[in-house]
């Protein structure tokens, strides 16, 4: 199923590594705030409403 | 406008203003270029237009926090900025004091250091115009860079990160000019290209450089 | 018709990017997995660049958004200026690291095609330079958001950093190339491929640039909304502190 990549296979296949692995980094890392930020906020949203 | 200009010059010669700092620097970088690139005068007469411009440009750098920093710490900034002078001439006046008393000079030693790089003779003509007209468009968006971190404390490095990328198309048409100079070639599209981008930059960043100001002193 | 300003309110804002979020992350899925694979496996050599054409399926789109977010926070900057909504000052903040990304995406998979097309990791080509400047122009913009500690003037700020930059951007874009034909004339290392690319390679390609620009919008969707939060979460900090100091 591979293609023959012949002698450029090593730069094709950093090139995706490389460039999938950045773009992952960057998902994680944007998701992994989105959820930690929006639990601090229902978090702290809650503490001061059950005091009011 | 011209008190204060007066007024910062003066400044400026005293101790703490560092003036001569700029053109010490720009010494050394000139004494430390045939250690890191080798003494052959060939090989330094090719570099020397490029590397007296790299100087020049770093040495202009190293000065910019001092254009409002001292200002804004014992709040004379505030009052000049209360004065009737509207805040756009107060930027142009600064970075003109600034071009005065650092880039000036440096185009006055610049033929002398030159010489220590075995600069080509027909080369000296074209890099001191292209330094002076160079020079201005670097004051002007080193004063714009440092409009915008003067509320920074240890804004040194920023300062310069912000204002290296904007020095490029400066450094690219006045080192290409004092190239082709040096090389017996014609060099008068990249100095007229030079020259709009100072008349481009003193024209309309003072807006910008007083719009960032008139942020930090809110 | 509701006017777009609707959206400047932080809570219609996040509301109404949480009902389109499912959409844009699955087109952006959707299009990148189906052009990536297709790009990869199922797309023949060129008949002068080899096997290596399949790196443009990377490199390309990752241009495309790189330039398009600075556009994209040159836009928003603007509005920030001009109507001072916070949500546009916020994205413009979210969309930065996003470009840096990119940049960096497009500039390793351009090395690492011209390290065997054109014998060298880097050339300075034109439109190299200029991506790298841009690349510098990304840092000095994030930096200066990290190192202004009040969110509004920081917003002001880098707005008009972004103005000066996209200004002084163009400028070097032009210069670069001046500067580049005066060093050596007639330099074909051209990447306009566009102009004679085979269809067979122009349908993954156009796939991918959606996946990419939907991934880039998703992301500064979120990365929005985080910023709101993170404000909030400020805010709310704020007041409790000083409702403790009343008591």
């Amino acid at each position: 199923m591979i293609p023959d990549l012949g002698k450029h296979a090593l730069p094709i296949l950093t090139s995706y590594g490389v460039s999938l692995a950045l773009i992952g980094i960057l998902i994680w890392i944007s998701i992994w705030r989105f959820n930690s930020v929006r639990h601090q906020l229902e978090e702290i949203e809650s503490k001061v409403k059950s005091r009011v | 406008m011209t008190a204060l200009l007066l007024r910062d010059i003066r400044l400026a010669f005293r101790a703490t203003g560092g003036f001569g700092l700029a053109l010490a620097f720009f010494l050394i970088v000139v004494v430390l270029t045939p250690f890191a690139v080798g003494s052959q005068t060939e090989l330094l007469s090719r570099i020397a237009s490029g590397m007296l411009w790299l100087g020049a440009l770093l040495a202009c750098l190293l000065s910019l926090d001092r254009i409002f920093a001292l200002d804004f710490e014992d709040g004379s900034l505030d009052l000049l900025a209360t004065a009737p002078l509207p805040m756009e001439g107060l930027v142009a006046v600064k970075a003109l004091a600034h071009w005065v008393t650092t880039a000036l000079p440096l185009v006055v030693v610049s033929p002398l250091f030159g010489l220590m790089l075995s600069l080509p003779s027909e080369g000296f003509l074209p890099l001191i115009v292209s330094l002076l007209l160079g020079t201005p468009a670097l004051s002007m968006i080193g004063a714009f860079g440092a409009a915008l971190t003067v509320g920074i404390r240890r804004g040194g490095l920023l300062l310069s990160l912000l204002v290296l990328p904007l020095y490029v198309p400066t450094l690219i048409f006045g080192a290409e000019m004092a190239r082709r100079g040096m090389d017996g070639q014609d060099y008068t599209t990249p100095a007229l290209l030079l020259a709009g981008l100072s008349c481009g930059t003193i024209a309309l960043l003072p807006f910008a450089a007083a719009a960032v100001l008139r942020v930090n002193l809110r | 018709m509701a006017s777009i300003w609707r959206y400047a309110n932080p809570k219609v804002f996040i509301d109404a990017s949480n009902k389109v979020l499912p959409w844009v992350w699955g087109i952006a899925a959707i299009c990148l997995v189906v052009g990536l694979i297709w790009g990869f496996f199922f797309t023949p050599d060129d008949f002068r660049q080899g096997a290596t054409v399949k790196i443009i399926f990377l490199h390309v789109p990752s241009a495309l958004v790189a330039i398009n977010a600075w556009l994209m926070m040159l836009v928003a900057s603007l509005v920030w200026l001009i109507r001072r909504h916070h949500v546009s000052a916020l994205a413009a903040k979210a969309a930065a690291p996003v470009g840096v990304v990119m940049t960096l995406v497009a500039l390793a998979t351009g090395a690492l095609w011209g390290q065997p097309m054109w014998g060298t990791w880097w050339v300075w080509d034109p439109r190299l330079t200029s991506f790298l400047i841009l690349f510098l122009f990304y840092l000095g913009y994030i930096a200066l958001w990290q190192a202004l500690e009040d969110d509004e003037t920081a917003a002001d700020l880098t707005s008009i950093l972004c103005l000066v930059g996209s200004v002084f951007a163009i400028l070097s874009r032009y210069a670069v190339l001046f500067w580049n034909q005066g060093l050596h004339q007639g330099a074909s290392l051209s990447l306009d491929r566009e102009e004679n690319i085979n269809d067979v390679f122009f349908h993954p390609l156009v796939i991918t640039m959606v996946g990419f620009t939907m991934l880039f919008l998703a992301l500064v969707l979120i990365r929005t909304q985080t910023e709101i939060r993170t404000r909030r979460i400020k805010a709310l900090m704020i007041r409790e502190r000083a409702q403790e100091v009343q008591a």
